[in-house]
């Protein structure tokens, strides 16, 4: 192991035991508030050398004049005047404001659109992709939870399906989420058990 | 956090210990997952045939819950960048947070490292393609159309947002293989996906690829933990059945 990985593994376990430490030990609190603060500044930081990196592919591929390189042009010039108005006339000027409640807010309730559209095109599709007892499990309960929150006009509520969709919610639907997160849950325990042990280093090394 | 929190942790520290020994002498036997066994041969056709594999590791941030996902992803990437650095396109990784970005990038290169062609690695094969969930799947959706991708890898934390790059890659006809530790991702990700990896699968992948030992360890130490905790659950709703009924 090379001095530099031998280094970042020592400080990485040391962080990383200090953290969990201080979550039993109270007098280390000081030191997770500390590192939280640096390791704060530092998501800044990489906010800028991540802008970097996305403004360095992009013209790249505009410079290459690759497939979609009009998006890439649009994404960098887009990007260079958000980014120097925002710098010149600082977050809270009304023009800043304007550019994220008539662009940036609207561009994403768009594609919060189109997801309600395509959600429902791949549940129409589901069947043909994979035909099998829990895809029809899936359908079905879907089809019927959407029955349930719906109320037929001058009638009300559809009474069976409205008490089987809330105990498919309140019972069913919820069991089996509580059963994936605590699986996702020993997951991620596993998972930085490994970070810890210097085996898992997505800092670099080998 | 209490003690027993304490407890709960260096027990499974001491048994990730004790059971990566044992398995370094005796080999891993892992039951099948299509959806890992449909990514090994991808891996190995996508060499061959000189494609271009997309490596999505979500939008999480190393600073929240999920970064267990994060981490996940990033065990994966490193073994897909080891295998598929030879290949005429290398793969590309996008990231929806600057920090899972950069160690995107030092993942890359340590794969790279490892394969032994580290001059080969490009930085601009570890991206940031977005700050907000929407912004990052729109990124990515650009990446799966105009880079010549065999196929979708999703490992990470996917909300919704997934059914858009789904639904892209499902329009050109390149298979998506996906994981979410979100619940709404996963439901989006097993609607659109041949195999969707569901649960803790997600932490199971870097295993399946020869990560070592330990990951093996470690799917081993969450059957363990995972039988603990239904033992828990039945012995509670044991014990608060005979306290409704006046046994206890």
């Amino acid at each position: 192991m090379r001095a530099a990985t031998a280094f970042a593994v020592f400080i990485t376990i040391a962080t990383g035991l200090l953290m969990l430490g201080s979550y039993f030990f109270s007098p280390l609190i000081f030191i997770r508030t500390l590192f939280l603060n640096w390791a704060i500044i530092l998501a800044g930081s990489a906010t800028l050398v991540g802008f970097i990196n996305l403004i360095l592919v992009h013209t790249d591929k505009v410079r290459r004049n690759e497939k979609g390189s009009v998006y890439s042009a649009l994404l960098v010039i887009s990007l260079a005047v958000t980014f120097l108005a925002g710098f010149v006339l600082r977050p809270d000027h009304i023009i800043m404001k304007a550019i994220l409640a008539g662009i940036i807010i609207p561009a994403e309730a768009a594609l919060m659109g189109i997801l309600s559209v395509s959600l429902l095109y791949a549940a129409i599709r589901l069947l043909r992709r994979r035909m099998d007892l829990t895809s029809i499990i899936f359908l079905i309960t879907a089809a019927l939870l959407f029955l349930g929150s719906v109320t037929i006009p001058f009638f009300g509520e559809i009474p069976v399906i409205n008490t089987f969709a809330h105990w498919v919610t309140q019972v069913g639907a919820l069991g089996g989420a509580r059963g994936i997160l605590i699986g996702v849950g020993l997951g991620t325990l596993t998972t930085s058990l490994r970070v810890l042990f210097g085996v898992d280093r997505p800092y670099g090394g080998n | 956090m209490t003690l027993l929190d304490l407890a709960i942790i260096i027990f499974s520290a001491f048994l990730l210990l004790v059971i990566t020994l044992w398995k370094r002498k005796s080999p891993a036997k892992l039951r099948e997952i299509p959806a890992l066994t449909q990514l090994y041969r991808t891996l190995g056709l996508s060499v061959e045939e000189g494609t271009r594999l997309h490596i999505s590791l979500g939008h999480s941030g190393l600073l929240n819950a999920s970064a267990g996902s994060a981490l996940a992803g990033l065990a994966l990437l490193r073994q897909i960048a080891e295998r598929t650095s030879a290949s005429d396109r290398p793969s590309v990784a996008s990231a929806g947070d600057p920090l899972l970005g950069l160690l995107a990038q030092d993942t890359l290169q340590a794969g790279y490292q490892a394969a032994g062609v580290e001059e080969l690695y490009l930085p601009s094969t570890g991206r940031v393609t977005g700050l907000s969930p929407f912004g990052f799947a729109a990124g990515a959706m650009h990446i799966s159309q105009n880079e010549n991708v065999s196929t979708n890898i999703m490992i990470g934390h996917f909300g919704p947002e997934a059914a858009l790059l789904t639904e892209v890659s499902d329009r050109e006809n390149v298979p998506v293989i996906g994981a979410s530790d979100d619940l709404a991702g996963q439901a989006v990700l097993f609607a659109y996906t041949q195999d969707a990896l569901i649960g803790e699968e997600l932490f199971a992948a870097a295993a399946y690829f020869d990560a070592g030992p330990m990951h093996v360890a470690s799917l081993v130490v969450q059957d363990i933990l995972r039988w603990l905790v239904i033992l828990v659950l039945l012995g509670g709703a044991m014990i608060r059945t005979a306290q409704f009924l006046g046994l206890l």
